[in-house]
């Protein structure tokens, strides 16, 4: 099977690709894997029971990227994967996942991406997961992505997630659980407009010493869109954790930002900061008095909030 | 040229009609240096707003270069060259320095965007990237606001208390670079808006605003008297503390 230009434009839109990458990378599409590539170091192959993807990291790489983007074309597509992905120890790495659905149609698509993660001892993972969703059809636009991570000794995770455009409904859940001297950071974005409903629920156990951990997330609701935002961070030994949720509420919409902390250790130091509100006033006017149109500065403001 | 003729604001109190403002004419001419001062609540940062249609005057017209802008919008006065910089500027998240100075001027370069930075006392290498949230002190805050406005180099400038919350290090600074953009720039108008005794006696003409009317207008070496006993430290001789920086 070929991509089109169409498959282009989604793959552009999650995963910055204008053309089929160089290394190792899985780019699916409506259900079955279209292009398949491993490189020396890094190892993409099928579970030999569900038929997901197993990526495996070779310890000791450095700086290689691994492109894992799915996209949904076919109208009322339901998709579900189970993928797994091993960071050898030491290895240094980015792993670009993100889904993207092009849904024209009456009927839902929908994509339920199940990501096993396990970052190994002393490694170092960037992983960057983008959704977007295209296509005028009254079908929804449907993701629920579900992550488990699992942070070694010293080992370090950084995990972007954003989501800004065109999918109408999303549930994630994300499963943490950190070692000693473990680190991870996730930093999430979402934009829902029109009668988008996002819920995400982030629960990270800290389980080795002095391992840290942060969530930080940025979110915008327009129009009628509602938002349910929870995260709980546990702390069962001497560890740092940090959850921040800001979120600007403009229209109709609904959020609700629930943050938790749950500390096991007298050692434990957990913080969270939680913000919902509108555009302050004074800085529209302040950009609207260096030239901007009122439209334009809200613009500026959502997208350096979200940026 | 601004001209501001009868303007009259008031704001609703607890459901009282007050007036803030109450029949504000004045004149602005280009190449002149004018210091607005005047007891707090009296009127000078609401005068400033209206006069960059921030808040709307309940009667009267404000005229820019022969236009009647009473009616326009902030956006539109801002493109016919009407630059404020904030008494409290606000603070943004995600929008860095380097935003807010390239919405400020779009054409804006490199060499300029550092240049305008070293001006007000901040290192471009520190400061292009920062965002302009809370991490930001107060100083720097209104620092980088006073930077948005001087790159703008427009045909009207208001500064709202340039030197409030900055500290002495660097008012003088700030004041000489505000005094050395519109001193002899027969094309610009400038206002500040200050209580400061080292600005309002090099500004060309000095207002006093009190409780909503221009109480005095003139020169400095007229209005000074007036109100010098309110503005100047009546402690020094007792205090003998030097005064470290004079504009002469």
């Amino acid at each position: 099977m070929k991509l089109n230009n169409l498959d282009f434009d989604v793959l552009n839109a999650v995963a910055n690709l204008k053309n089929i990458p160089s290394g190792a990378v899985n780019i699916r599409k409506d259900g079955e894997a279209v292009v398949r590539s491993s490189s020396s170091n890094i190892k993409i192959s099928s579970h030999p029971e569900h038929g997901g993807l197993v990526v495996e990291i070779k310890p000791g790489t450095k700086n290689e990227t691994v492109h894992v983007p799915v996209i949904l074309t076919k109208p009322g597509m339901r998709d579900k994967v189970y993928n797994t992905f091993i960071v050898g120890e030491d290895a240094e790495v980015t792993i670009i996942a993100g889904c993207g659905i092009h849904n024209t149609s009456h009927s839902d698509s929908r994509h339920d991406g199940i990501h096993e993660i396990i970052v190994k001892k002393g490694a170092r993972l960037k992983y960057a997961e983008k959704h977007y969703g295209q296509g005028e059809g009254k079908g929804k636009r449907i993701l629920n992505p579900s992550t488990i991570i699992r942070i070694e000794e010293g080992a370090s995770a950084e995990l972007e997630m954003v989501q800004i455009k065109g999918v109408d409904d999303t549930f994630r859940s994300t499963v943490a659980y950190i070692g000693e001297k473990g680190s991870l950071k996730i930093i999430e974005r979402l934009l829902t407009h029109g009668k988008q409903r996002a819920e995400s629920d982030i629960n990270i156990y800290i389980e080795g010493k002095d391992g840290n951990a942060q969530i930080l997330s940025r979110s915008v609701a327009k129009d009628s869109s509602e938002q349910v935002f929870k995260a709980s961070l546990t702390g069962k030994t001497s560890c740092f954790g940090h959850v921040e949720c800001d979120a600007i509420i403009m229209d109709n919409a609904k959020i609700k930002s629930i943050p938790a902390l749950i500390a096991e250790d007298s050692d434990a130091v957990m913080t969270h900061e939680a913000a919902i509100g509108k555009i302050a006033g004074e800085q529209l006017i302040k950009l609207m008095s260096l030239g901007l149109t009122e439209e334009e500065a809200v613009e500026t403001i959502l997208n350096g909030f979200l940026r | 040229m601004l001209e501001i003729k009868n303007i009259t604001m008031a704001v609703d109190d607890h459901g009282e009609n007050k007036e803030i403002l109450k029949g504000i004419n004045i004149k602005f001419e280009p190449g002149k240096l004018y210091g607005i001062t005047g007891p707090n609540g009296g009127g000078k940062t609401s005068l400033a707003k209206v006069i960059m249609g921030i808040y709307k005057p309940t009667e009267g017209h404000i005229y820019f270069d022969g236009e009647d802008i009473t009616d326009l919008s902030i956006t539109e006065r801002a493109r016919r060259g009407i630059a404020y910089a904030f008494q409290q500027p606000p603070r943004f998240k995600g929008l860095t320095v380097q935003d807010l100075l390239k919405i400020a001027k779009p054409d804006i370069d490199n060499n300029l965007l550092r240049k305008t930075l070293r001006d007000v006392g901040l290192c471009p290498e520190d400061y292009l990237e920062r965002d302009l949230d809370a991490s930001l002190s107060g100083g720097e805050i209104k620092r980088i606001e006073i930077a948005q406005v001087l790159v703008r180099n427009a045909k009207l400038s208001i500064f709202d208390e340039p030197e409030a919350g900055v500290d002495l290090w660097t008012i003088q600074k700030l004041i000489h670079i505000i005094m050395s953009n519109y001193k002899n720039n027969d094309k610009a108008i400038a206002i500040i808006i200050t209580h400061n005794e080292n600005v309002l006696p090099v500004c060309d003409e000095i207002i006093l605003i009190k409780d909503g009317v221009v109480a005095a207008e003139g020169r400095p070496d007229e209005i000074w008297p007036l109100i010098c006993d309110d503005i100047e430290c009546k402690k020094r001789q007792e205090c003998r503390g030097e005064m470290i920086y004079e504009i002469k």
